[in-house]
C-alpha cells in the first residue's frame, strides 16, 4: 500500500510537472527561432533587402541551419580564463531566459504555477539577467569583455528601478500580484490607455533590460567588437542569443500581461470571442516582439550618459510622479480595488 | 511531507555551505558568487515556509541589485590575495569575540524563551493563515498601520544615507563640457542657422564673423 502511495504521490506529479514544463519550453524555443528569422525578414524589408530566402520554403529553415552551423563549430575556452564560470554563464543567461514561463498566464487557465507573487517572480527573473553577461565578461579575462558587462551592469540596474515602478502602477491598478488577477482586472479596460505613460516607459526599459538597440552598449560591436560576448564561440555563443531571445519574448509577454489585457480580447463581442485566448495572447505577443525589432531597425545606438541620464534623471522622477499620481487619484475617486 | 524535509536539509546545507565558501575561497570574485548561491537558497527556505514575498524581495533586493553592485566592486578592485591572508591570524582573536557574543546571544533568546516560535498569539498577530489572507497583504497591513512611523523612519534613514553618500563623491568639474539638453532643445533654428548668399570668386565671404 505504502508503495503505491508513492508511486502517486510523487513520482506522477513529478512526471506531469515535467511534461508540462516540456509542454511550455518547446513552444518557447520554437518561437524563439522563428523571432530570430522573422526579425531578419523584417530588417530586411524595412532597408529593401530580400533577407534569409535559400534555407527552405522564405528561407524558413535558416534558424535550423543556423543552429547547426553553431553546434558543429569549436567551442574555444580562452587561456586565463575561468573555466567553470565562462561556461556557466551562457548557461544562467539561458535559464533565466527560459524559468520566466512557469508563471506568464497565457489562458485563464493555462499557467504552469499560478502563484499570488508572479510579479515579483517576474521581476526577480529579469533583475537576475545581468549576471549571466557580467559573469561571461570577467570570466573571459577579456578587457573589451570586461567593459561591455561593467557597462550592462550598470545599465540593468538603472532600468530596473523605473520598472519596478511601472510595476508598482500596476499592481496599484490591478490591486494584486498575481498575474491572473492581474489581467483579469483588465476586463473593462486595458491598462495601457489608463497607464499610458507607464506603458511607454515599460517599454523603453524593456529594451535597456534586454540590452537592445538603442540601449545595446554591452555589446556595441563598433567600439567594444561585442563586448561580454567577446570570447564566445559556437553553442556558448548561441546560448547567449538564444537567451537573449527568450529574454524579448519574455518581457513581451510580460508586457501583453501588465498592459495589454493577456489572453483578453480586443472586445467583448461576437467574432472576437470565438477565437480561444492563447491564439489573443501569441497575437499581441508577436505585435509587441514587431515593436522591438522596428525600433531596432531604426534607431542609432545611445551615448553612454545619456543612457544614464535618460534612466536616473527622466524616468526615475517621472515614474515616480507616476506612482504618487495614480495612487492619489485612485484614493481621491475611490478607485481602489477590493 | 519527506520531499518538504528533503527539500529543507538540500537548501540549508547548501546555504551554511555556501556561507563557509564565502570566507574560504581564495578569489574575492568567487566569495561574492557564493554569497549569491546562499542567498539563493535561503529565498529557497522562505518559499518552504510559506513566506514567498519575502524570498521574492531577497532575491529583488540583494542578488538583483545589492549582490550585483557588490559584484561590479569587487571585480574592479585589485587586491593583493598574499597581503590579505597576512593579517588573518592578527584579526583572529577580535573575530572570534564578535562571533562568540553572537552565538552566545542566540543561545540565550532560544534558552530563556524570549522568541517563543510556539505560542500562539504571536502566530496569529503576525502571520495570519496563509489561506485567509495572502502575506504580502498581511505584511502591508502590519508594515502600514502598526509600525507606519518606524517604517517610514527607515526609509529615511536610507534616504539619508544615499543623499550623503551621493554629497560627499560627487564632484562637479569646471574644465568638462556637459550636454546641456535643455539649451539644445531651446535653440531657435531662425536665430542658429544663418543663411549667406555665396559669390563665386569671392574668398572668404563664407567665413562667419
Amino acid at each position: 500500500m505504502a508503495e503505491s502511495n508513492f508511486w502517486v504521490d510523487y513520482i506522477l506529479p513529478l512526471l506531469l510537472i515535467v511534461g508540462y514544463i516540456a509542454a511550455i519550453i518547446v513552444p518557447v524555443l520554437l518561437v524563439v527561432a522563428l523571432v530570430t528569422y522573422g526579425e531578419r525578414k523584417i530588417w530586411a524589408a524595412m532597408q529593401f533587402r530580400k533577407g534569409p530566402n535559400v534555407v527552405g520554403p522564405f528561407g524558413l529553415f535558416q534558424p535550423l541551419a543556423d543552429g547547426l552551423k553553431l553546434l558543429m563549430k569549436e567551442t574555444i575556452i580562452p587561456t586565463g580564463a575561468n573555466r567553470v564560470l565562462f561556461i556557466m554563464a551562457p548557461m544562467i543567461m539561458f535559464a533565466l531566459g527560459l524559468i520566466g514561463w512557469a508563471v506568464i498566464p497565457f489562458d485563464a487557465h493555462l499557467v504552469l504555477a499560478d502563484i499570488n507573487v508572479g510579479i515579483l517572480y517576474l521581476f526577480a527573473v529579469s533583475s537576475l539577467g545581468v549576471y549571466g553577461i557580467i559573469i561571461a565578461g570577467w570570466a573571459s579575462n577579456s578587457k573589451y569583455g570586461f567593459l561591455g558587462a561593467l557597462r550592462s551592469a550598470a545599465q540593468m540596474v538603472s532600468y530596473e528601478v523605473s520598472i519596478g515602478f511601472v510595476l508598482v502602477t500596476v499592481m496599484l491598478a490591478a490591486g494584486s500580484l498575481n498575474l491572473r488577477d492581474i489581467v483579469e482586472a483588465q476586463k473593462g479596460l486595458w491598462f495601457f490607455i489608463p497607464l499610458a505613460p507607464m506603458f511607454v516607459i515599460y517599454i523603453i526599459s524593456a529594451l535597456a533590460e534586454t540590452n537592445r538597440t538603442p540601449f545595446d552598449l554591452p555589446e556595441a560591436e563598433g567600439e567594444l567588437v561585442a563586448g561580454y560576448q567577446v570570447e564566445y564561440s559556437a553553442m556558448t555563443w548561441a546560448l547567449f542569443m538564444l537567451g537573449e531571445y527568450a529574454n524579448i519574448v519574455l518581457l513581451s509577454g510580460l508586457c501583453v500581461v501588465l498592459f495589454l489585457g493577456g489572453w483578453l480580447p480586443p472586445f467583448h463581442v461576437e467574432p472576437f470571442i470565438w477565437i480561444p485566448g492563447f491564439i489573443w495572447f501569441i497575437v499581441k505577443t508577436a505585435l509587441v516582439i514587431f515593436i522591438f525589432t522596428w525600433v531596432r531597425a531604426t534607431m542609432p545606438r545611445y551615448r553612454y550618459d545619456q543612457l544614464m541620464r535618460l534612466g536616473w534623471k527622466v524616468f526615475l522622477p517621472a515614474s515616480l510622479a507616476w506612482v504618487v499620481i495614480t495612487a492619489g487619484a485612485m484614493h481621491l475617486f475611490g478607485w481602489m480595488p477590493q | 511531507m519527506i520531499i518538504e524535509t528533503i527539500v529543507f536539509y538540500v537548501l540549508a546545507v547548501v546555504t551554511i555551505a555556501a556561507g563557509v565558501m564565502v570566507i574560504a575561497s581564495r578569489n574575492p570574485v568567487q566569495s561574492v558568487l557564493f554569497l549569491i548561491l546562499a542567498f539563493f537558497n535561503s529565498a529557497g527556505l522562505f518559499v518552504l515556509l510559506g513566506a514567498e514575498f519575502l524570498a521574492m524581495i531577497l532575491i529583488i533586493v540583494y542578488v538583483g541589485a545589492v549582490a550585483v553592485l557588490f559584484l561590479f566592486v569587487v571585480m574592479m578592485l585589485d587586491i593583493n590575495f598574499s597581503e590579505l591572508r597576512a593579517g588573518f591570524l592578527q584579526y583572529l582573536p577580535i573575530g572570534a569575540i564578535v562571533g562568540i557574543i553572537l552565538l552566545a546571544e542566540l543561545i540565550l533568546v532560544f534558552v530563556t524563551g524570549a522568541i517563543d516560535i510556539h505560542v500562539p498569539d504571536v502566530l496569529a498577530v503576525a502571520t495570519p493563515a496563509p489561506e485567509e489572507v495572502s502575506n504580502t497583504r498581511a505584511l502591508g497591513n502590519i508594515l502600514y498601520t502598526r509600525y507606519a512611523y518606524l517604517f517610514q523612519g527607515a526609509g529615511f534613514i536610507l534616504l539619508v544615507a544615499m543623499v550623503g553618500a551621493i554629497v560627499l563623491t560627487h564632484r562637479r568639474r569646471v574644465e568638462v563640457r556637459r550636454q546641456k539638453i535643455a539649451d539644445q532643445v531651446a535653440r531657435d533654428p531662425k536665430a542658429a542657422v544663418v543663411l549667406k548668399d555665396v559669390k563665386s570668386g569671392e574668398e572668404g565671404s563664407w567665413k562667419s564673423d
